[in-house]
Parts: C-alpha cells; sequence; structure tokens
C-alpha cells in the first residue's frame, strides 16, 4: 500500500487524510522530520503558508522537506502548499522549500470576499471538476520543463514540474477525489520497480 | 458559473484555519507581532476584551481606520467585530473587504431578539455558543464558522472548558441516539430536526469550533485542543501579558504540538506574567458577557 504523508503543521490536514484514505492509500500526519521516513509521497495542505513557515522553521523541517523532496518522490501542495513548494513568491525574496519551477502570487483574486468556486476542465482529469477557492494564490508564471494543467480566467491555477505537482485551489474541500488519485497515479507502484521502466523501454 | 459567498467558500475559509490560532490585536503594530508569530489571522477590534470590560459602557465595531490600518499591515486574513443584530455595522466591515466578521458578545448587544441573518451577507460569520442549541441557531442563520462563547476578558479558561464539553457532548448524545428520538431532542435543544440529523450522520458539527473566551497561556490552548476544539482564539491573552512577542509564539506552537508536554514545558518557561485573572463568581450575572444572545 502507498504510505502518503500530510503535512499536519495547521490547515486542511483532516480532510486530505479522508481524502487519501478514500482513494486505497496510507495516510500520515507528517509533524517532526521522523514522520517524513518510509513515505512514497507527501501532501502539503491548503492553511496559511505564513504559519506553516514559521513552524517549518521553528521545528528543523525546512531541510528535512528540502531533502525529500531531492528524493524525487511526488509532493503535492494545495493553495499555501503550492505557496510552500514554489521557487519563486512574488513579492517576497525568500522562499520557502522553493523546489517547484512556478512563481506564485499570494491572495492574488482578492479578499474572503472575493473567493468562489468555479468548474474546472484540468488536463489528464476528465470532466468538470468543482474547485474551491479560498483567497487563492495563482501561478503568474512556470518554468520551461512545467506543464500547465488548468487556466481559469487566465491565470493559472494548476501546474505539474516532475515529481511536484501545485493547485491553487482546494480539492480536498469536496467530496471529488480525482485529483487526489492522479497524485496517487504519480507515486511508483514499489511493485513495478521490479519491471524495466516502460519509459526507457520504448526508446530502445 | 463562477459563484462567491457560496456556503463551502465561507465554510471552506474556516477550515483553513484549522490548528491556528486567531488573535486580538488593536493596531498595525499588534498585527506585525501577530502575523510574525504565526497567528493564521488577527481580528482587528478598538479594545480587547479586558479593556471593554473595564471600561464598561457600549462597546461597539471598531473605527475603521483601526480595521483599515490592520488590513494594510498583514497579509493573513483580517477578522472583525460586529454587535449582535447590527446589520450596518456588518454591512461596513463587509464593503471595506474584512475576511470574516464575528458577531460577538464582547460588544454591547445592538438587538436582544434577533441575530444577523448572516445567509444574507457574501462575507462569512463566526458566533459564540455555549450549547449544541445555539450552534444549531446560528448554523441556521448562517454562521460558518462557531467558537465557545467561554467568558471573555478574563483569563479564566474555566467557561469556555464548560462550552466545549457541553457542545461536545451534546454531539455525542445525538449521535448515539436513534432516529425516532431525534425530533424530542431537537425541541429539548431548540434545534432544527434536519440540523440535528445532519450532526448525527456527521458525527460533529458541520462546521469548524474554535474555542475563545479566557485563553491566557500555552497550556490554555492545548488544554482547548485536547478537549477537541478545531483552534483558538486569544483575545486578551496576549497583549495583556508582560512579554506578547513570546507569549504569542508560545500559544502558536501550544496549539499545533498540543499533546507534546515536554515541548509546551519548555514554551512556558520564563514567559513571565500571563494576564491577570478573573474569578467568574465575582463577575454580577448581569455582567457577564457569555450571558449575551440567546
Amino acid at each position: 500500500m502507498k504510505r502518503v504523508g500530510v503535512l499536519a503543521l495547521q490547515g486542511a490536514v483532516r480532510e486530505h487524510i479522508k481524502s487519501v484514505q478514500a482513494c486505497g492509500a496510507e495516510a500520515i500526519a507528517v509533524k517532526w522530520p521522523k514522520d517524513l521516513e518510509n513515505l512514497d509521497g507527501l501532501i502539503l495542505p491548503g492553511g496559511e503558508s505564513t504559519t506553516m513557515r514559521r513552524l517549518i522553521d521553528r521545528y528543523g523541517l525546512m531541510e528535512p522537506l528540502r531533502e525529500f523532496a531531492q528524493t524525487g518522490k511526488p509532493m503535492f501542495g494545495t493553495c499555501a502548499g503550492l505557496i510552500l513548494l514554489a521557487e519563486t513568491v512574488v513579492g517576497s525574496d525568500d522562499a520557502h522549500l522553493g523546489v517547484m519551477d512556478v512563481t506564485v502570487e499570494r491572495n492574488s483574486f482578492g479578499r474572503q470576499v472575493d473567493s468562489f468556486e468555479a468548474p474546472l476542465e484540468i488536463r489528464g482529469i476528465a470532466g468538470p471538476f468543482e474547485a474551491v477557492f479560498i483567497r487563492a494564490p495563482h501561478i503568474v508564471s512556470v518554468g520551461a520543463g512545467t506543464e500547465v494543467l488548468c487556466v481559469h480566467n487566465g491565470k493559472i491555477v494548476m501546474a505539474k514540474d516532475g515529481q511536484f505537482l501545485g493547485c491553487s485551489f482546494h480539492p480536498e474541500l469536496t467530496d471529488d477525489h480525482r485529483i487526489t488519485n492522479y497524485f496517487l497515479s504519480m507515486i511508483q507502484d514499489k511493485s513495478d520497480l521490479l519491471l524495466p521502466n516502460p519509459s526507457t523501454y520504448s526508446k530502445v | 458559473m463562477t459563484e462567491q459567498g457560496t456556503d463551502r467558500v465561507k465554510r471552506g475559509m474556516a477550515e483553513m484555519q484549522k490548528g491556528g490560532v486567531i488573535m486580538d490585536v488593536v493596531n498595525a503594530e499588534q498585527a506585525r507581532i501577530a502575523e510574525a508569530a504565526g497567528a493564521t489571522a488577527v481580528m482587528a477590534l478598538e479594545r480587547v476584551p479586558s479593556d471593554i470590560r473595564r471600561d464598561g459602557g457600549v462597546a461597539r465595531m471598531a473605527d475603521p481606520r483601526i480595521t483599515e490600518e490592520v488590513m494594510k499591515a498583514v497579509s493573513i486574513p483580517v477578522m472583525a467585530k460586529a454587535r449582535i443584530g447590527h446589520i450596518v455595522e456588518a454591512r461596513i466591515l463587509e464593503a471595506m473587504g474584512v475576511d470574516y466578521i464575528d458577531e460577538s458578545e464582547v460588544l454591547t448587544p445592538a438587538d436582544e431578539e434577533f441575530h444577523l441573518l448572516k445567509n444574507q451577507y457574501t462575507v462569512p460569520f463566526v458566533c459564540g455558543c455555549r450549547n449544541l442549541g445555539e450552534a444549531a441557531r446560528r448554523i441556521g442563520e448562517g454562521a460558518s464558522m462557531l467558537r465557545t462563547k467561554g467568558e471573555p476578558g478574563t483569563g479564566n479558561i474555566v467557561e469556555a472548558v464548560r462550552h466545549l464539553r457541553q457542545v461536545n457532548a451534546e454531539i455525542r448524545k445525538v449521535v448515539a441516539m436513534s432516529e425516532d428520538e431525534l425530533m424530542t431532542e431537537a425541541r429539548n435543544l431548540g434545534a432544527s430536526y434536519e440540523f440535528l440529523k445532519e450532526v448525527k450522520s456527521l458525527g460533529r458539527l458541520p462546521v469548524v469550533n474554535f474555542a475563545a473566551g479566557g485563553i491566557a497561556t500555552p497550556a490554555d490552548a492545548a488544554l482547548m485542543m485536547e478537549l477537541g476544539a478545531d483552534g483558538v482564539f486569544v483575545g486578551s491573552g496576549i497583549f495583556k501579558s508582560d512579554n506578547p512577542e513570546r507569549f504569542a509564539r508560545a500559544i502558536v506552537e501550544a496549539t499545533t504540538h498540543y499533546q507534546d508536554y515536554k515541548l509546551i514545558a519548555e514554551l512556558s518557561k520564563d514567559l513571565g506574567i500571563a494576564m491577570k485573572g478573573i474569578e467568574i463568581s465575582t463577575i454580577a450575572a448581569g455582567e457577564r458577557m457569555q450571558e449575551r444572545g440567546w
């Protein structure tokens, strides 16, 4: 069974754990560096990015999180989680993890009264997805290797850079688990490791 | 196709605050201290509850200049208080772009009979409750987040504990009831039958429930989390303490790691003096803020 961590410092932790479990994987709440051991992937939930950053720094989680990112294991950030992953945050000299090749702008749809929900078409995920945006960030620009998965009203709201997946909205606030499933599909099944990697295979 | 002010958007905003600390602030400088300490939001007001209690008189919505100053100072959400039933104060705060309104018993009620019909607004509301019936009525009016009433401005946690235990005990009772007992329970609590059915099927309230009213130390915050609060509001507890920066940081960390008692011991060392508390029995019944609202 795939083991997926959910960074559990603050925010919509419970919802992500529920979604991971609904998709048939094991969910682990991550509060300390040791909780990152033996995980196959990690979700950074929605919440307040400034609060999470402060707690990450205070409890020595920054380096272990960056090391986790270096292992090539998939990471998925929603809203505040996307801000934590981004290489550049507009108006700030200091990125957080700085591992995903995107530039994000915080609160870029306005204040809470401007928060909204809208059906989205997401590449690789069929049909409209009911997305909830709350004081959401958006992706201003992406690097050459980053794939844009969804644009809403001219703003990039979901992207994938190698093993990093990020979105502006909160799939965890709905009962639609397709995005969590998509993220889980990015985690290589351990049993697959015994077989030749199909992508290299096809190049031969 | 894009929809604003839906239940999901308004309740979702409170979901994002979970595990966090919302701090009362009276100016931009305090707001920046709160944000730097890791607050998930700030509550902008003119006077903290302990000063309101001391000064007496009518307590109203804060001067919009204070709220505006706080909104400019920080990037985290800003909440503000309106008087119970004061439609225009609430509309003013909504027009200013405040992120959440607290229809609060800390201020002097504008209406002693009717609360705001909160589902008419785009901005979400948080309200206080002491029991499941009160929670049901506030949610019925459209509150997207709840908090215990506690006894604000006292630095005494006893009432917040009482209210959180009461709500959670009543939820457990409803969950354990058979369906044919729910209607009578609805009548007894003053809650709607539909609401109790929802609570029974969810096993919890349909909105986030924070603790508020009397939290003065990191251990107090951790206690409320232990009892099942989704997060905490700290009013006078931070900026009426000896060292607000350290108190604020310690309360944030104790809320996240509320079951790590060695850590809370460390956080609590040499913090200086917490706000001076008030024993509840010394407050005349008519002066208890929790009695405001119904």
